[in-house]
């Protein structure tokens, strides 16, 4: 790891009450991100992973509280600061960019003045000031007639162009992180390309750091240096990119890239992970992957794995993951 | 989700809606908003009684204040008098126009001020929930309790006849309506997206509720505001009627009524023309509440 670190997660861990008991969406999340970098955090529906991200910037649901753990950003732990001064962090110097750009935007707000608003409350840029900001972004993002465009609605707008929009508001007051929740997922395939590009090329201009929330491991590859793999509130792997796809050191992450359809290999067959996430009020006991994991031994289910480093950026959780490594070996 | 392979011929840019949506957005809301007939015949209505209520000077050459012992009572066009005249010789149809002035201000006035503050109330209440909901709510809880015209009355009575007790009267029992709905709908639309996103880019929770989140649902309030103003004309005939409104000399339908009543059996238009003037208004306000809902709600979907 080079250079002082941007964004440190360190132990995270949330609790949610519910009436069928506390369920620990993270439990004991850590993560690291250095200026420039832009860092994947994959897993199925319910791993945590959207959680992590917004429990970065307090944004957690009302029910959801930080338990343990810090979110360290330039020197301030995020967990503790009060909302007025956490609102200067939000938005000014880290940004989000949801899923959905149709109900991530205001409906009865112009899209202009949604994108002004940033730069007017934390810039304190004058109206007109703000408003050629908004008019530059757009066309940055690639809006065709920003000038006219800045007075539509968001329904008047394609959902590609909706995320433009989004991608616009994030970088409106030129943060040093952008958080994205699955920004593509609800585009389809071309659209999502397009933006991934604009959204990469952009933040490389600015140097923007990104934290890339996704169940969609080949998006990872494209935008991402870096990927961290989560499973029921925790993280079971960490590495580069290239390192973590092409050498999975968890049976889990094998899972994924296995029942995710290569367009290398046309006519591979998928493998489906058998089983369903575990439940999170009460985990198995051991390692939390050991019921669907078939790898399994009796010590995978007597302890529970610590993330252990390795050599370089890597980290594994599986007491066994060599066993990955030549399944690797004896199918290829 | 398949990999997204860089396609070869990607589009330049994805499908760029058509040129003029803005435009043709607001012809079709328009012209949605002429074929409400409701709503038409509503403000066609309102519009008429606004025009005679303040052009009163142009439809009667008489003073509504001016007594003429000599002509009391007259009957219908009687001594050039459209409407005949009261007890006191006073010009029916005068003071049945400049009644309606003062009647139509004070009901507009009066749905203004709990309005604003039942919709501020709401909102905090709506977003902020926890101990604000609950004290909110729990003031609403005493306000309901009792009828609307029996906390009207009994605090214009504590705080004496006239014009601003109604005013103060009806916004202490009003805004609990709006706040209400405005806490209903807030509840709702802050778990929308938009508000997360709005949140996420560190902007005060005043300014998400003033900026976001009440042009969302003010419209709720509005509709509402339009049967309230019947409510509260409905109030102030009331209260005038009990010698608690607007005192006399000055015009009004409430204090016309309850004059007129004495001569119901000889003089019935006495009485009967300003509760119609009531009636008339109230049907037109209550059609515009109903053509302004409608239009809002296939305006929304």
């Amino acid at each position: 790891m080079s250079g002082p670190l941007q964004l440190e997660v360190s132990d995270l861990r949330v609790e949610i009450d519910s009436h069928m008991g506390v369920v620990r969406p993270i439990d004991g999340v850590s993560l690291e991100i250095a200026p420039g970098e832009a860092v994947g955090l994959v897993g199925e529906s319910g791993s945590g992973k959207s959680m992590t991200l917004k429990s970065i910037l307090g944004l957690l649901p009302p029910d959801a509280t930080v338990t343990s753990g810090s979110v360290v950003f330039d020197g301030t732990d995020l967990t503790r600061l009060s909302q007025s001064r956490l609102n200067k962090v939000r938005g000014r110097r880290i940004a989000m960019i949801f899923q959905e750009p149709m109900s991530a935007l205001n409906p009865v707000m112009r899209v202009g003045s949604q994108i002004a608003e940033g730069p007017r409350v934390h810039l304190g840029l004058s109206r007109a000031e703000s408003m050629k900001r908004a008019v530059e972004l757009m066309r940055r993002v690639g809006i065709p007639e920003p000038e006219r465009r800045y007075r539509a609605f968001p329904h008047e707008f394609s959902g590609g162009m909706r995320q433009r929009v989004m991608i616009a508001m994030a970088l409106s007051c030129e943060p040093e992180l952008i958080l994205c929740d699955e920004p593509t997922t609800a585009l389809d395939v071309t659209i999502q390309d397009q933006i991934l590009r604009l959204l990469v090329q952009l933040c490389h201009e600015s140097g923007t750091s990104l934290m890339f929330v996704t169940h969609d491991l080949p998006v990872v590859a494209q935008v991402c240096h870096k990927v961290a793999v989560m499973y029921a509130g925790r993280i079971v792997e960490r590495g580069t990119v290239q390192e973590v796809f092409t050498r999975p050191m968890h049976p889990y992450t094998l899972g994924l890239l296995r029942s995710a359809p290569d367009v290398d290999h046309p006519g591979q067959s998928l493998e489906p992970i058998p089983g369903s996430p575990p439940s999170l009020i009460s985990p198995p006991s051991g390692c939390r992957f050991h019921p669907r994991c078939k790898f399994a031994e009796d010590d995978c289910k007597a302890s529970d794995p610590p993330l252990r480093p390795l050599e370089g950026d890597r980290a594994t959780a599986c007491l066994h993951y060599e066993r990955c490594l030549d399944q690797i070996g004896t199918d290829s | 989700m398949s990999a997204p392979t860089p396609a070869p011929a990607a589009p330049a840019d994805p499908a760029p809606p058509p040129p003029a949506p803005a435009v043709a957005r607001v012809r079709s809301r328009r012209a949605r908003w002429y074929r409400q007939p409701t709503l038409m015949v509503g403000l066609v209505l309102l519009a008429i009684i606004v025009f005679m209520c303040y052009g009163a000077p142009l439809l009667t050459s008489f003073n509504p204040d001016t007594q003429n012992l000599l002509e009391p009572l007259a009957g219908i066009g009687q001594y050039g008098h459209l409407l005949g005249t009261d007890q006191e010789g006073r010009d029916t149809w005068a003071r049945l126009l400049y009644g309606g002035q003062v009647d139509l201000r004070i009901a507009i006035i009066a749905v203004i001020f709990p309005f604003i503050l039942g919709t501020i109330l709401g909102s905090l209440a709506g977003y902020f929930g926890g101990w604000v909901d609950a004290i909110i709510m729990r003031i609403i809880d005493i306000v309901v309790a009792f009828p609307f015209f029996v906390l009207v009355i009994a605090l214009v009575f504590v705080l004496g006849a006239g014009e601003k007790s109604i005013y103060i009267a009806i916004t202490a029992v009003g805004w609990v309506s709006y706040a209400r709905i405005t806490r209903g709908e807030i509840t709702v639309a802050k778990r929308q997206e938009y508000v997360l996103a709005a949140q996420s880019g560190g902007l005060s929770s005043l300014r998400i509720i003033g900026r976001h989140l009440l042009p969302n649902v003010i419209t709720q309030s509005i509709v509402y505001a339009m049967s309230d103003i019947v409510q509260d004309i409905l109030a102030i005939v009331t209260l005038s009627y009990l010698g608690l409104g607007v005192q006399p000399p000055t015009p009004d339908w409430g204090t016309m009524i309850s004059a007129g009543q004495n001569f119901l059996t000889t003089q019935w238009w006495l009485t009967t023309i300003p509760g119609l003037a009531v009636v008339i208004t109230g049907l037109a306000l209550s059609l515009i509440g109903d053509g302004l809902a409608d239009l809002l709600r296939t305006g929304a979907s």
